[in-house]
């Protein structure tokens, strides 16, 4: 031990002198650094072609959709005296004051008034969205039916694009006469967010696909969820190492890769046409995007659970717990962060889907919005990808509006998650 | 030679003691006491005198004969008989019998990866949970085969607690991580009663007076020393019968070591307690019995005082020395 070594040369224990100091040694370093440069760069380069690319997005969505949130009305003077409404009043205190209302001739009348205060040309300046809006005032306020009243009305989708510049030359007309008289008002465009699909652009709202899209999620999560934690920890924990469950974590890392069309196929052939669920309804369309989620939160989960430290699973089993306990009290609680993680990017990749639904009917038109999982409904993604394709240039804003409105509920929802996961995070 | 035993805390003699719970224990346990010393200085280590010379054959000894020779007459807890592990096609101990003893710490020494870990997984079936891992062989725990299919690991486990390398509080506060295995035996039915038990258990490990004022912190808050206090007492919580440690103290500084040590000493009048180390020192220090593994075997088993100061193996003298290991 106390040995001394003679077989090292002599050369090896010399000081290093000047090896460090010469040029070469410099150019060696130098090169190093530039090699840094140039992938610091490079790194750079690609950190803002995306920030490009992002500002780009949420600017021409921006730009072209948030007008999709704002709609002019115009000022209508309506002597509904001399209107053939025949429209009483006093009956319009009973319940069923709406149904008498809309059944009435609200459009013929507005186009009368129309007609009468802003001359022929603008007759057709009032749309469906403009009756629907004054039937709502005449049930708020029945007594405006006794004499002559001014009533503001969101005009046609050919007037708003006028109005907001980019109109044809008989509307730019009439909307400079309307400015000129005072009145042509913008406002917030309620209508855009408790409506429905509709024919006509200035009618249409996003409330129903919501809806859709909320029914839809929910059945998603609440099959695809448990499924899929369950299935995770089964392989991770209980499951024997053999061929079988290899052959079980190929098929599932397969099926995460599977086009989402397929899965679409596959929820019109199973359950549409052999177990005869109703078509075009959220619990089909959750169901098949079900399918579609639960593989990555498998693998998602399964990630998390190899992460669990084993020395808190020999502690557990240490004092005694079974092996149920040792995963429901103290693996399971440690994943959670990360199995919710991927649940939010499987979630987040089942909101914006198209295709799947698109196989199991959930692109029917559908005006009104869903009441319950098992009515017919169309989701957010389906509906913007529907108006996309309308050829009215009113539903241009509308597209760009709905998508943002998208956005913005991926972010709640995605917000939400990431708050659960963070007060789990906590407990550690 | 017996004069040199270390028993550095003895029951019978007035320790410095936080727990009252443990000092209550050793005067119960008092008459006992007089058992335990008696075969050591009745018998002091006969017939291995003969052996003890520096001309050792290099065979392995019987160790159950030599471990039968060292406690003649007493009675042991737990006993391994030919235990052997396989990790697949690899054997990583090669049939090993020892005895462990209530009220004494037995040690298990060696060099890394000799097997004195694994052999400590068997006695409450860790190795269990390593799917390829095989055992066979005999332990006993009262005369009652553990190895068999009919054991229940999980009442096992409350019988033989264990402690390991790296302290693992579970990520819940201090409260929680004590009171976790009383609560899932439902020994406890009451909040009062599983107060009693964590005040109880926290008091034998030390660590009561150090955390009774932050009972719901996070018991990973803690430092690494009170870390591993508060696993033992996690252990001790269930009342267990027999306590195993896997080097303790491995991941600690010498003060908490030394805090371990002294608590490993107060404990060793209620449990039967095996402590695997690399440490020495710490063997001689805590340990009554020493059991020296190398290779996947037991070299030597016998009292602490004899293995360190005149080993009968020359493997055993080599590591002892310093020469590998």
């Amino acid at each position: 031990m106390t040995d001394v070594r003679t077989d090292i040369p002599a050369s090896a224990t010399a000081k290093p002198g000047a090896r460090w100091r010469d040029a070469a040694a410099s150019r060696r370093v130098r090169r190093r650094y530039v090699v840094e440069r140039w992938f610091r760069a490079a790194g750079l380069l690609a950190i803002g072609i995306s920030v490009l690319f992002l500002a780009f997005l949420l600017y021409s969505m921006g730009s072209k959709g948030l007008g999709g949130f704002v709609h002019y009305e115009a000022r209508l003077p309506i002597e509904f005296a001399k209107t053939d409404l025949f429209l009483d009043p006093a009956t319009l205190r009973a319940p069923d004051a709406n149904q008498k209302v809309r059944a009435a001739d609200l459009e013929g009348a507005i186009a009368t008034a129309a007609k009468a205060a802003y001359g022929a040309e603008a007759e057709q300046m009032f749309s469906e969205a403009a009756s629907y809006s004054l039937a709502d005032q005449i049930v708020r306020n029945p007594d405006m039916l006794n004499g002559s009243s001014q009533v503001w009305l969101p005009v046609s989708s050919r007037i708003d694009i006028a109005a907001k510049q980019e109109g044809d030359a008989a509307s730019e007309k009439l909307v400079s006469l309307l400015k000129q008289r005072g009145a042509l008002r913008s406002a917030f465009n309620t209508t855009f967010l408790t409506a429905s699909d509709a024919t006509d652009p200035s009618a249409v709202g996003v409330w129903g696909a919501l809806k859709g899209t909320f029914f839809t999620i929910l059945v998603t999560m609440a099959l695809a969820f448990p499924v899929g934690v369950l299935a995770a920890v089964y392989l991770e924990e209980f499951a024997p190492r053999n061929r079988w469950t290899d052959a079980i974590e190929v098929s599932i890392n397969n099926l995460a890769a599977v086009p989402s069309i397929i899965f679409g196929l596959l929820g019109l052939a199973v359950f549409l046409n052999v177990m005869n669920l109703p078509r075009s309804a959220p619990l089909v369309g959750g169901m098949t995007l079900a399918l579609m989620t639960m593989p990555v939160i498998v693998i998602a989960g399964r990630n998390a659970i190899k992460t669990v430290p084993p020395s808190i699973r020999d502690a557990a089993l240490g004092v005694g717990a079974s092996k149920m306990q040792v995963t429901f009290h103290h693996v399971l609680p440690l994943a959670l962060p990360g199995i919710l993680t991927g649940t939010i990017i499987g979630v987040a990749r089942a909101l914006g889907e198209t295709a799947p639904l698109l196989m199991i009917g959930m692109r029917a038109f559908i005006a009104a919005p869903p009441g319950g999982i098992a009515d017919s409904a169309t989701v957010l993604p389906v509906q913007i990808f529907l108006w996309s394709d309308e050829v009215d240039r009113g539903f241009v804003e509308k597209t760009s509006a709905a998508i943002i409105v998208l956005l913005l509920f991926m972010l709640l929802m995605n917000g939400l998650a990431i708050y659960l996961r963070n007060r789990f995070e906590r407990r550690w | 030679m017996n004069m040199k035993e270390k028993m550095p805390i003895t029951p019978t003699t007035p320790m410095p003691t936080t727990s009252t719970a443990v000092a209550a224990e050793a005067n119960r346990r008092g008459p006992s006491t007089a058992d335990e010393n008696a075969p050591e200085f009745r018998a002091p280590d006969g017939p291995h005198e003969l052996d003890s010379g520096p001309m050792i054959p290099p065979q392995v000894v019987p160790t159950d004969d030599v471990a039968e020779s060292v406690d003649a007459g007493r009675a042991s807890k737990m006993r391994a008989n030919d235990v052997s592990v396989f990790y697949g096609e690899k054997r990583a101990l090669n049939g090993v019998s020892i005895r462990i003893y209530e009220e004494l710490v037995t040690a298990f020494i060696g060099p890394s990866g000799c097997g004195k870990s694994t052999f400590l997984r068997c006695l409450n079936r860790m190795n269990d949970t390593i799917p390829s891992a095989r055992v066979t062989g005999r332990i006993e725990l009262d005369g009652e085969d553990i190895t068999s299919p009919d054991m229940d690991v999980v009442q096992l486990r409350a019988r033989v607690g264990m402690v390991f390398q790296k302290p693992n509080p579970f990520p819940k506060s201090i409260y929680e991580n004590v009171a976790y295995g009383p609560r899932i035996h439902g020994i406890s039915n009451s909040k009062l009663d599983l107060d009693e038990i964590v005040e109880k258990s926290l008091k034998r490990a030390g660590l009561w007076d150090e955390v009774k004022d932050r009972l719901s912190e996070s018991g990973t808050a803690l430092s690494g020393g009170q870390q591993q206090r508060l696993c033992i007492a996690r252990a001790i919580a269930v009342d267990p019968e027999v306590i195993l440690m896997d080097e303790p103290c491995s991941a600690l500084d010498p003060i908490a070591t030394a805090k371990i040590e002294e608590l490993i000493h107060e404990l060793r009048g209620r449990y039967a307690i095996a402590i695997v180390t690399h440490n020495m020192q710490q063997a001689a220090r805590v340990s009554q019995r020493t059991a020296f593994f190398h290779l996947g075997e037991l070299v030597e088993y016998g009292k602490t005082s004899e293995i360190f100061t005149n080993p009968r193996q020359p493997r055993t003298t080599d590591y002892i020395t310093g020469r590998y290991g």
